[in-house]
C-alpha cells in the first residue's frame, strides 16, 4: 500500500540562523514554513497521496468491476510491459507528440503570445472583445464545446464547409489530427495570452522606451528587452501547457479517438481503457508513463531556457 | 464495515438512530421509527429518462409510503437522480458500491450483472432478503429468457425492469419510389442487399445503415455485428468458450464488406464521433432506406412528439421487419429470424440497512399496477411481465410486433466481466472491414485480440 | 507615414483573422438556442424563446449554475490565497530542494487530473467523510491546482523588486503586512490570472463533481449538462445549446468584472 508522504515542512529542521541577504521582507525560514504549510498540507493530502496511490495501482491488475475489483493482484511491471508491447500505445505516443508540439507549443504559446503582444498597449473595447472571445473559448465547458466544433467541422451542414464552399469535406475523418490540433489551439490559447499579458505588463515601460529611443525595431525590442524579462514566464508557460496538453482528453469528445485510432492521443487512450474499459491498473500504468515522458520534457525545457542565465 | 451508507448528514443521523432497531433482526418497523429508503436510477427530471424520474417522484414514492403507512410502518423514500452517460453512471455506481455506499434500490444494465456480482457489488437476492425474493409473484409472469438476464452462476441477483428487441426499420416512402413493397420482410441477407441496390438506383443516398466501427460503441455491437453473428448461426460466447475467427463471424463481416465496400452504406458515417446521432437525423430526413435499430428508435428517436429526430408521419412512413438469418434456418438455434436484446435490472444494494423494505419497494415498482402507471401517456415500453404487456402494448403495433414476433427469437449477450472488452474488439473488426480490410483478415485480427483479452487460445472455441 | 498606415492595416487584418477564428466556432451557440429544432447546422434562427422557457422550468438547471459559482469561486479564492503565501515564501527564502520539490509536485499534479486517479480520490473522500460536501470537493480540487498556481505565481513574485519590502520592513511592517500591502498590489495581474485559471478549471469539470457529489441539488452545471440526453444517449440539442449559452454567461461576466476591477495589467502607483 502506498504511504502518504508527510509534507516536506521547512519549519522543523531549519532552525539555523536565517540569512537576511536574499530575504528582503525578513521572513526567515520558520515563517516561510508557516506561509507554505496550508498549501503543502492540501497538496500532501489531495495530490501527493492519491498520486502515489495511482502509481501503486499501476503495478496491479485492478479493475473497476469483476473479480479483479474484489481481489486485485500485484502484477509488478506487467502493465508497463504490456503497454510497451502494444503498437496502439506507440502510435498514441507519436500522436501525442504531434498534438503537444502542434497545439500547445506552436498553437497556444505562439498565438497566445502574439495576441498578448499585439494588444499590449491597448485599452478599450477592441482589447476587451478580443480577450473576451479568446477566454470564452477557454472557459466554456467541454461538453458544450464539442457540439460547437462538430457544428463547425461537420461534413454535411458544417459552418466551415459552408463558408469555404466545399460541402462534403470530412475534416474530422480525413484530417483528424489537424482538426484536434486547431481545436485545442482555439480552446487553450487564452491561458498563454493571459499569462503573457500579465508578464508583458510587468516589463518596465522605461526599458522599452529607451530601446525605442535608441532606434530598436519591434523585433529587436522583443528580443533584447522583452524576452530576457519574461524568460521565466516562457519556461513556466511551456512547461504547464505541455503538461496539460499531454493529459488533455477533450479530443475524445470531437473524434472519439478515431477514425481507427488516428487521433487517439495518450490521454484519450487512458480515458478509453480506464473509464470505458474499467482497466484501472493498466490505465494507471499508462498514466505513469505519461508522467515519465513529462519529466523528460520538463528537463528539456529547463536545459533550454535556464542554462542561458 | 463502516456504518456509513448514506451521504447526507441528516439521513445518517436518522439511520444511526434506527440502527439499534435494525440490529434487533426483524425489521418490522414498529415503535414509530422512520425507515429511510433511497432509490437510484440513471434518470433525472428535465433530462435523461425524465419521464421515469417524474414517475418515481410523483407516483411510486407517495403510493409506496402510503401503502407502508397502511401497514403501520413509517417509511420515507428519497429518489436519487443521475441521468448521465451509462459508462459514467456505471463508474459512479461501482465506486459507491465498493465503498459501502449507494442507494438502497439501484438500477443496473443487465450486461453489468456478471461483473458486479464477481466484484461482490451485488449479492443474490435470496441471501439479502430471504425467501421472499424467490417467491415473488411476478416471476410467474416473466419469460425464461428475461429471467436469465438476472442470473449469474445460477442465482438471481435482481428483478428485470424490461427488455427490448432489434428490427430493420425502413422508409416506406423511399421504398415506394423504388417500387418496393410496403410490407417488406427479407428472408435472407441477399434480399437485403438486393433491396439496397434497388434503393440506390432509385437515388437513395444511403440505402442501408448497419452500425459499424468503434465510435458508436455498444450500438455497433447490439445493432450491428451481434445480430448479424446470430443470423449467421454464431454467438459471441457459447458454453464458456468465446467465438474466434469462425465462419459465422466471417459471414457477418462479409455482409459489412458488401454494404460498405459496395456503395450501399456510408462508411464515413460509421467513423464520426456523432455518427449515430447523424444517422438518426438522416433517416428522419429521408436519406436512409434501411436502418437496424432497437425499439428505442421508434419510441425515442422518430417519435413525432418527443423524439430527437422527429418524423411527423412516423406511423405511415416507417416500416419494420424482422432481421433475417443469412439464409432461412441458418440462424442460431436453426432460426429463420434473429434479434438481440438487453434490458435493465433493479436490485437491492447489499449495503442497505433495510433490505426487506428495500425489496418491497423494488417489487412494488414492478407490480402490474406500477408498470401500467409508468407506461401510460406515451411512455410505453416492453415490460418484463407478460400479463402487463398484453394490456399496455395493445395500441402499439411496433412494440406488439417485437413482443410477439421478435422476443421469441432473440438472444442475450453473455453477462460476464470480459464482455465489454470483447465487444470493443468486435467493433474494431467491423471498423476495419468498413474501412476496406478483407473480412477474413479482420476476423483473424479479432481472434488475436480475443486471445489477449480472454487469456489464451484455450478459452476460444476452435 | 506609409509604414505607419501599412502597420495599421496589418494590425487590423491580423485582429480580424483572429476574431474570425475565435468567433466562427461560437456561432452555433448563438443561433441554436433560438431555433426550434436545432441540428448541427448553423442556420438563421426562428427566434423562439421556448428553449429558454424549458431551461428555466428545468428543476436543476439554474440552481446548478449557482453551485458552479460556489465551487469555482471557492476553489479560486482558496487557491489564490494559499498559492500566494506559498509562492511568496518560496520566492524570498531559499529552501533546500525547493525547485526539485516544485517540479515533482507539478508532475504529480498531472496524474491527478487524469482519469486513472478517480478511484484513489473517491476512496480518499470516503475515508475523510468528504463525499457529498461542496467544501470537500473544493479542498480536493484545490489540492490538484495548487502546484501549478504556486509555480506560476512564483515567477511573478521573483520578478517584483525587493526594495519596497526592505523599506516597508524598515518602517516596522510584519511579513504578513508586507505581503498584503506591498507584494499583492505588485503581482495583482498574476493573482487575477490564477483566479480566472482556477475558475475555468473548475467550471467545466465534470468527473470529480459527479463522482463526489451524489446529491443532485449540490451538483454543478457541468454535471447537469451531461444529463441533457435521451435514454439512448442522443443529445437534446435545444436544451444543450440553450443551457450552454446560459452556462457561459456567468464566466464572461466574472471575467469582465475581474478584468475591470483588478486588471490583467500593472496598475500600481509605483514608477520603476
Amino acid at each position: 500500500m502506498a504511504q502518504a508522504i508527510s509534507p516536506p515542512e521547512a519549519g522543523a529542521g531549519t532552525r539555523e540562523p536565517s540569512r537576511y541577504s536574499s530575504d528582503a521582507a525578513g521572513l526567515g525560514k520558520a515563517r516561510a514554513g508557516v506561509f507554505m504549510a496550508p498549501a503543502l498540507l492540501l497538496i500532501a493530502a489531495f495530490l501527493v497521496f492519491p498520486a502515489l496511490w495511482v502509481l501503486y495501482l499501476g503495478l496491479t491488475n485492478y479493475r473497476l468491476t469483476g473479480i479483479a475489483a474484489a481481489e486485485p493482484q500485484f502484477v509488478g511491471l506487467d502493465n508497463l510491459l504490456d503497454a510497451v508491447a502494444n503498437p496502439t500505445f506507440w502510435s498514441s505516443t507519436w500522436l501525442t507528440a504531434q498534438f503537444v508540439l502542434g497545439s500547445a507549443v506552436i498553437g497556444q504559446v505562439g498565438l497566445g503570445f502574439t495576441i498578448a503582444w499585439l494588444l499590449r498597449d491597448r485599452r478599450g473595447p477592441l482589447k476587451r472583445v478580443v480577450e473576451g472571445l479568446v477566454i470564452l473559448a477557454w472557459i466554456l465547458p467541454s461538453a458544450i464545446v464539442s457540439f460547437l466544433w462538430v457544428a463547425l467541422l461537420d461534413r454535411d451542414g458544417g459552418t466551415l464547409n459552408a463558408l469555404l464552399g466545399i460541402p462534403g469535406t470530412a475534416w474530422l475523418l480525413d484530417h483528424p489530427m489537424l482538426s484536434i490540433i486547431v481545436f485545442n489551439t482555439w480552446r487553450g490559447t487564452a491561458f498563454s495570452m493571459m499569462l503573457y499579458g500579465a508578464a508583458l505588463a510587468n516589463v518596465p515601460p522605461s526599458h522599452l522606451e529607451s530601446a525605442r529611443l535608441a532606434g530598436a525595431s519591434g523585433w529587436q525590442q522583443l528580443r533584447d528587452v522583452v524576452f530576457p524579462h519574461i524568460r521565466g514566464h516562457i519556461l513556466t508557460n511551456l512547461l504547464l501547457i505541455s503538461l496539460w496538453t499531454f493529459n488533455d482528453f477533450t479530443p475524445f469528445l470531437l473524434t472519439a479517438g478515431g477514425p481507427d485510432g488516428k487521433s487517439e492521443v495518450l490521454a484519450v487512450h487512458v480515458y478509453k481503457v480506464a473509464l470505458q474499459g474499467g482497466e484501472l491498473g493498466y490505465g494507471a500504468a499508462v498514466s505513469t508513463i505519461i508522467l515519465l515522458i513529462n519529466l523528460v520534457v520538463a528537463v528539456f525545457y529547463l536545459r533550454l531556457l535556464r542554462s542561458k542565465k | 464495515m463502516a456504518l456509513r451508507k448514506r451521504s447526507m448528514g441528516v439521513v445518517a443521523v436518522i439511520t444511526a438512530a434506527g440502527l439499534g432497531l435494525a440490529a434487533c433482526g426483524q425489521s418490522s418497523g414498529g415503535g414509530g421509527e422512520t425507515i429511510e429508503l433511497t432509490i437510484a436510477q440513471n434518470a433525472i427530471a428535465g433530462g435523461k429518462n425524465a419521464a421515469a424520474a417524474q414517475y418515481i417522484a410523483d407516483w411510486v414514492i407517495p403510493k409506496f409510503e402510503a401503502a407502508q403507512k397502511a401497514k403501520g410502518k413509517d417509511v420515507t423514500v428519497k429518489f436519487v437522480p443521475s441521468g448521465v452517460d451509462d459508462e459514467q453512471y456505471k463508474t459512479k455506481l461501482s465506486l459507491d458500491l465498493k465503498s459501502g455506499k449507494g442507494a438502497d434500490v439501484i438500477d443496473i444494465d443487465g450486461i453489468w450483472a456478471g461483473e458486479f456480482a464477481e466484484a461482490g457489488y451485488i449479492k443474490p437476492l435470496s441471501e439479502l432478503v430471504g425467501a421472499e425474493a424467490d417467491s415473488w409473484d411476478g416471476w410467474a409472469q416473466i419469460p425464461e429468457a428475461v429471467q436469465a438476464m438476472t442470473e449469474f452462476n445460477g442465482k438471481k441477483y435482481a428483478l428485470p425492469v424490461g427488455t427490448d428487441g432489434r428490427v430493420l426499420y425502413f422508409n416506406k416512402n423511399l421504398f415506394a419510389k423504388a417500387g418496393l413493397p410496403a410490407d417488406w420482410q427479407p428472408k435472407s441477407w441477399q434480399e437485403i442487399l438486393d433491396t439496397g441496390a434497388k434503393l440506390k438506383s432509385s437515388g437513395v443516398p444511403v440505402p442501408i445503415q448497419i452500425n459499424a466501427g468503434t465510435a458508436m460503441g455498444e450500438a455497433t455491437s447490439m445493432q450491428g455485428v451481434l445480430p448479424l453473428l446470430a443470423g449467421a448461426g454464431g454467438e459471441v460466447q457459447k458454453d464458456g468458450k468465446w467465438t474466434g475467427a469462425s465462419q459465422p463471424l466471417k459471414d457477418a463481416l462479409g455482409l459489412y464488406q458488401k454494404i460498405y465496400g459496395g456503395g450501399l452504406g456510408d462508411p464515413k458515417l460509421q467513423q464520426e464521433a456523432k455518427g449515430r446521432d447523424k444517422s438518426f437525423q438522416q433517416f428522419a430526413e429521408g436519406k436512409i432506406g434501411i436502418l437496424m435499430e432497437g425499439d428505442y428508435f421508434w419510441r425515442g428517436v422518430v417519435n413525432p412528439k418527443t423524439g430527437v429526430a422527429k418524423m411527423a408521419d412516423r406511423d405511415q412512413a416507417v416500416g419494420y421487419a424482422m432481421i433475417p438469418a443469412i439464409e432461412p434456418g441458418k440462424g442460431i438455434r436453426g432460426q429463420d429470424f434473429v434479434s438481440m436484446s438487453g434490458g435493465a435490472l433493479r436490485t437491492v444494494n447489499p449495503n442497505s440497512k433495510h433490505p426487506k423494505e428495500a425489496f418491497e419497494l423494488l417489487a412494488f415498482t414492478l407490480s402490474p399496477e406500477a408498470l401500467k402507471e409508468e407506461t401510460k401517456d406515451g411512455n410505453v415500453r416492453i415490460t418484463p411481465r407478460t400479463d402487463v404487456n398484453k394490456e399496455i402494448l395493445a395500441g402499439e403495433p411496433l412494440l406488439t410486433f417485437i413482443s410477439e414476433k421478435v422476443l421469441p427469437v432473440t438472444a442475450y449477450r453473455p453477462p460476464v466481466a470480459l464482455y465489454p472488452q470483447v465487444s470493443v474488439a468486435l467493433q474494431e473488426a467491423t471498423a476495419a472491414v468498413a474501412g476496406g480490410t478483407a473480412p477474413d483478415q479482420a476476423a483473424a485480427d479479432y481472434q488475436k485480440k480475443l486471445e489477449g483479452i480472454v487469456g489464451g487460445a484455450g478459452n476460444i472455441a476452435s | 507615414m506609409t509604414r505607419f498606415v501599412l502597420g495599421r492595416i496589418g494590425f487590423y487584418t491580423l485582429i480580424a483573422v483572429l476574431l474570425a477564428f475565435f468567433t466562427i466556432p461560437l456561432l452555433w451557440l448563438v443561433t441554436a438556442p433560438f431555433t426550434s429544432d436545432p441540428t448541427y447546422e448553423v442556420s438563421v434562427p426562428d427566434f423562439t424563446w421556448d428553449n429558454f422557457r424549458a431551461v428555466v422550468e428545468h428543476p436543476y438547471a439554474l440552481p446548478s449554475l449557482w453551485n458552479s459559482v460556489v465551487l469555482s469561486v471557492g476553489t479560486a479564492v482558496l487557491v489564490v490565497l494559499l498559492s500566494a503565501l506559498a509562492a511568496y515564501a518560496l520566492s524570498r527564502v531559499r529552501l533546500p530542494g525547493r525547485d526539485a520539490l516544485l517540479y515533482a509536485l507539478l508532475l504529480l499534479s498531472s496524474i491527478i487530473t487524469g482519469t486513472a486517479a478517480m478511484v484513489p480520490l473517491f476512496q480518499l473522500a470516503v475515508e475523510l467523510n468528504l463525499i457529498d460536501s461542496q467544501l470537500g470537493l473544493i479542498l480536493i480540487l484545490s489540492g490538484g491546482l495548487l502546484p501549478a498556481a504556486i509555480f506560476m505565481l512564483k515567477d511573478f513574485m521573483d520578478a517584483t523588486p525587493k526594495s519596497y519590502e526592505e523599506s516597508a520592513r524598515v518602517f516596522g511592517a510584519t511579513p504578513l503586512q508586507i505581503v498584503r500591502h506591498v507584494v499583492v498590489p505588485l503581482v495583482r495581474p498574476g493573482l487575477a490570472t490564477i483566479a480566472v485559471w482556477a475558475v475555468a478549471n473548475v467550471w467545466g469539470n465534470f468527473l470529480m463533481p459527479y463522482l463526489l457529489l451524489s446529491d443532485v441539488e449540490k451538483q454543478p452545471a457541468a454535471v447537469i449538462t451531461y444529463t441533457l440526453y435521451t435514454e439512448g444517449g442522443q443529445a437534446n440539442l435545444s436544451m444543450l445549446s440553450t443551457f450552454g449559452l446560459l452556462y457561459s454567461i456567468p464566466v464572461v461576466l466574472m471575467y469582465l468584472f475581474v478584468s475591470k476591477k483588478y486588471g490583467f495589467r500593472f496598475h500600481g502607483g509605483i514608477k520603476r
